[in-house]
């Protein structure tokens, strides 16, 4: 597979084919810019980057000329679905959508195990990260990139008791960002902390080599922390020395990102609380990136609330800065996220940012006042924090103390705080010291390595003592396909092979898993939450559903009634070979209809025919208030409705119409067939049937059958406004056959 | 029960030493503390390993994860792990005239190692 066609699938197995071999096309991370172009349609952007080649715009986009302008901000979107090639689909959407921060999430418990993970088992709320199916996302992301005309960011996670082999591993095989922080490791997973500051030197090392963007674990601290946002003044230390370590490793300042959240969530006064936080966090890191979190403490099972929490957390990044705007989809309280709720995070981003593009030209924080002040004490009391840590002897005498994670806003605390010994948790006692002669000839290895007594001119190239390790020559990586005969991708491709059939696909819903048949159905119901929430899974089963489970459960009033959203699994596969799907018909742009009819004047007389009094449909084809054809710039004489057919082509001669539209409702004894004959022959009688284009309209219209009976065309049910302007715009300019002639239609009627 | 310190907000009592800094002199307050508790953590890591470190070492000198992870746990159990695992296959392969991946799998075989301890010393290296 050299390139993706928009209008094909991914094929999965061209992925894994030859997987062996791959070779990533790049390594390091690449950074969004500022654009020259800043003009989209009719609007002038600040702060936009480079247009996509293949995209989707944001809905409302269909207004302004489907214009997607691409915030400068990174995008990230979290996929967490625990099959790496299901994951493989729902990046090449989320590319679509904007993002470029692909960050596939961890298989829980993976932080302890000791060594790398091979072959490709599944994974539970992610996917073990292993060699094979990093290489098989840096591959798809390889073809992606081009696709959507956008280098594309891959992420991975280099924690645990095994970082510096995955980040051997990740350095290898091009990936171009990950989560470092020896504190995640002690604070959060119990891993010793002398091991963990140990390795993180190293694995720190690797991905310097590698040009990786380094993302910090603080935000965690605000996720574990009853009051999140009282954790500000140790998030602020926190941060620091993870970046500081990093820094002095030898990681350029430009590529240690801080993960910070906003960390309250409305009906806290959140902006209030958490713009002061994030001022500071950009005074004191100002040489740093900073990676913009959204709130995920406080997010529930409504999806909406969640999204407005974002929509807030992204007017602090824009009131601020934000090189990588992280999502968080807005399901994350109810489940593991499925595919469409990553769209809409990507979505929500890129809609928040363009939306409030250029804010910062209009206004300015306020940094005399309450601002001020309280970025300063905020500073002071990360300060405070850092002294104590030096009087109680150093970071593990801290650690061993329960200083981090405390609920209380430092120097205030609650002695609730997560504490570790220096000589327990995971690994603890497997730390070595190193010997005058101790040595390792590769790239890329931090702290004292004695290669001059082998040979004192490759100090600075350790390497070069065995001919170049596998960070120069990668030929030299050793790749292990499958481990588990049972437990791999395989197995798994096997069992949804029909899915994947071109000659005969079968399809069938899906949220995170191809045939996983999930849906998820909204209703309301007449009664008190708890009730609800009983009666909607009899309603599931009653629609056939399997497996049914409520994800939300909103009450609507005491009594009165409940929204309630459950999911539950479809067990119906659908053939699509037997799926009788009408031809798209063809629509022209609003600006080609507009243009057209600016240059041929129309005139268009319009009324419902016979004893039919129906007039909705017609008003919303003409009316410019529902997009009718009004808004073209046409000239519409209304008649209203039950015209007799006389009045109607009379009508159209008085004037010198150009256009005739006869809506007809009523079919009984298909009498909207024959009024549209008599129409037809009327004209005819006259001697007017070439001046005019005359079409009908109706819900049980067929426009084969409408033109059978001398109409130039026939529109149903579905067709709008534009469809009628379209028509008329083709004829007049000459595009398509125009309507049979009085002579056709009087042989046919012979 | 842990013994964790509690205590009020002393906030105000506290910051008296930083009210007359200025705001950039706090910033750099920050930074200069911070480079102090940072800079032994370093040091640690200059001076020592750990097993995931040498297997990440053999890892780029060729070798899988399946075949780091017993070469380093041998490494251990001998008490060599202080010179760097990747030095043990190093230093065999330049004394056997071998290539690396050869003297590593045949230190994965069991061979090799009573030499190695010859030459290295049995010092204790934790």
């Amino acid at each position: 597979m050299s390139s993706l066609m928009p209008n094909e699938k991914i094929d999965i197995h061209a992925i894994l084919d030859d997987l062996e071999n791959y070779r990533p096309k790049r390594r390091g991370w690449i950074w969004r810019e500022k654009s020259a172009q800043q003009t989209y349609g009719p609007f002038q952007y600040r702060d936009m980057s480079t247009a996509l080649v293949n995209g989707i715009a944001q809905p409302a986009a269909s207004y302004f000329s489907n214009i997607d302008p691409q915030p400068e901000n990174t995008i990230t979107t979290e996929i967490a679905s625990g099959r790496f090639e299901d994951d493989i689909r729902r990046m090449r959407m989320a590319a679509w959508h904007g993002a470029d921060h692909i960050m596939v999430i961890r298989t829980a418990g993976q932080s302890h195990f000791d060594g790398l993970i091979e072959g490709t088992p599944q994974g539970i709320g992610g996917i073990p990260i292993s060699r094979k199916q990093v290489r098989a996302h840096r591959k798809a992301l390889d073809l992606i990139e081009e696709e959507v005309g956008r280098p594309i960011n891959y992420h991975s996670y280099i924690s645990g008791v095994a970082g510096p082999d995955i980040a051997v591993m990740l350095a290898e095989e091009g990936v171009n960002g990950a989560h470092q922080d020896p504190q995640y490791n002690v604070l959060y997973r119990n891993i010793n902390m002398v091991r963990s500051f140990v390795d993180a030197a190293e694995s720190k090392k690797i991905m310097t080599w590698a040009e990786m963007v380094q993302i910090d674990g603080a935000h965690n601290a605000n996720a574990t922390a009853r009051e999140a946002w009282k954790v500000m003044p140790e998030l602020m230390v926190q941060h620091g020395i993870n970046a500081l370590f990093s820094h002095k490793v030898g990681m350029p300042k430009e590529n240690i990102a801080l993960s910070t959240v906003p960390p309250t969530a409305a009906p806290a006064p959140c902006v209030r609380l958490d713009l002061p936080y994030a001022v500071a966090l950009r005074d004191l890191f100002k040489d740093y990136k900073i990676r913009a979190q959204m709130n995920t403490k406080y997010i529930t099972s409504s999806s909406r609330e969640a999204t407005v929490t974002h929509v807030m957390n992204m007017l602090i990044s824009r009131l601020t800065s934000a090189d990588i705007q992280s999502t968080i989809t807005p399901d994350e309280g109810r489940n593991v996220p499925w595919h469409m709720y990553n769209i809409e995070a990507c979505e929500t981003a890129k809609q928040a940012l363009s939306g409030m593009d250029g804010l910062m030209e209009l206004v300015a924080l306020k940094r005399e006042g309450v601002l001020g002040e309280e970025v300063r004490q905020l500073k002071e009391r990360a300060v405070l924090f850092l002294e104590e840590i030096i009087a109680a002897g150093g970071y593990f005498e801290a650690v061993e103390k329960g200083f981090f994670v405390d609920s209380g806003l430092y120097p205030e605390r609650n002695g609730d705080g997560i504490g570790r010994q220096l000589n327990g948790g995971v690994g603890a006692g497997t730390v070595y010291k190193r010997h005058e002669d101790y040595m390792a000839p590769v790239t890329a290895h931090y702290g004292n390595n004695n290669v001059a007594q082998y040979d004192e001119r490759k100090v600075s190239e350790p390497s070069a003592l065995i001919d170049g390790c596998t960070l120069e020559k990668p030929e030299k990586i050793i790749y292990i396909d499958e481990l588990d005969p049972e437990d791999n991708v395989n197995k798994r491709l096997d069992e949804t092979e029909h899915y994947r059939q071109k000659e005969v696909p079968m399809i069938t819903p899906e949220v995170q898993w191809l045939g996983d048949g999930i849906v998820q159905v909204d209703l309301v119901l007449p009664t008190d939450a708890r009730t609800a929430q009983y009666a909607a899974v009899y309603f599931g089963e009653q629609m056939n559903l399997k497996e049914v489970e409520v994800i939300h459960i909103e009450a609507l009033h005491p009594s009165e009634g409940s929204r309630v959203q459950i999911k539950g699994v479809l067990k119906v596969d659908l053939n699509l070979s037997e799926l009788v799907i009408p031809e798209t018909p063809e629509v022209y742009d609003d600006d080609t209809i507009r243009h057209i009819f600016e240059t041929t004047s129309v005139k268009i007389v319009a009324g419902t025919v016979g004893e039919d009094e129906h007039s909705v449909g017609l008003r919303e084809v003409i009316d410019i208030k529902h997009g009718g054809i009004e808004k073209y710039g046409c000239d519409v004489t209304y008649l209203g409705t039950s015209v007799p057919i006389e009045k109607l082509v009379d009508a159209a001669i008085e004037i010198n119409a150009d256009v005739i539209l006869a809506s007809t409702i009523i079919s009984h004894d298909d009498v909207h067939y024959k009024n549209m004959k008599r129409i037809h022959e009327y004209a005819v009688e006259k001697g007017v049937r070439d001046r005019f284009i005359i079409c009908a309209g109706g819900t049980q219209v067929t426009p084969e059958i409408a033109r059978k009976h001398g109409m130039d065309e026939g529109f149903g049910r579905y067709d709008r406004g534009v469809n009628v302007a379209t028509f008329i715009a083709k004829t007049l300019t000459h595009v398509t056959e125009l309507a049979p002639s009085d002579s056709a239609i009087a042989e046919k009627e012979a | 029960m842990n013994q964790y310190t509690k205590r009020e907000d002393d906030f105000e009592n506290r910051r008296t030493h930083l009210a007359q800094l200025t705001e950039s002199e706090v910033e750099a307050r920050f930074w200069s503390l911070l480079d102090e508790i940072v800079s032994p953590l370093l040091t640690l890591a200059k001076t020592h390993t750990s097993p995931s470190i040498e297997r990440s070492v053999l890892l780029r000198m060729g070798f899988s994860s399946l075949e780091a992870k017993p070469l380093v746990e041998e490494a251990i159990r001998r008490n060599l792990v202080g010179h760097g695992v990747g030095h043990l296959v190093y230093y065999k392969a330049t004394q056997d005239c071998i290539t690396i991946r050869e003297a590593g799998l045949a230190m994965l075989q069991g061979n090799g190692w009573e030499a190695l301890e010859v030459h290295f010393g049995q010092e204790v290296a934790q």
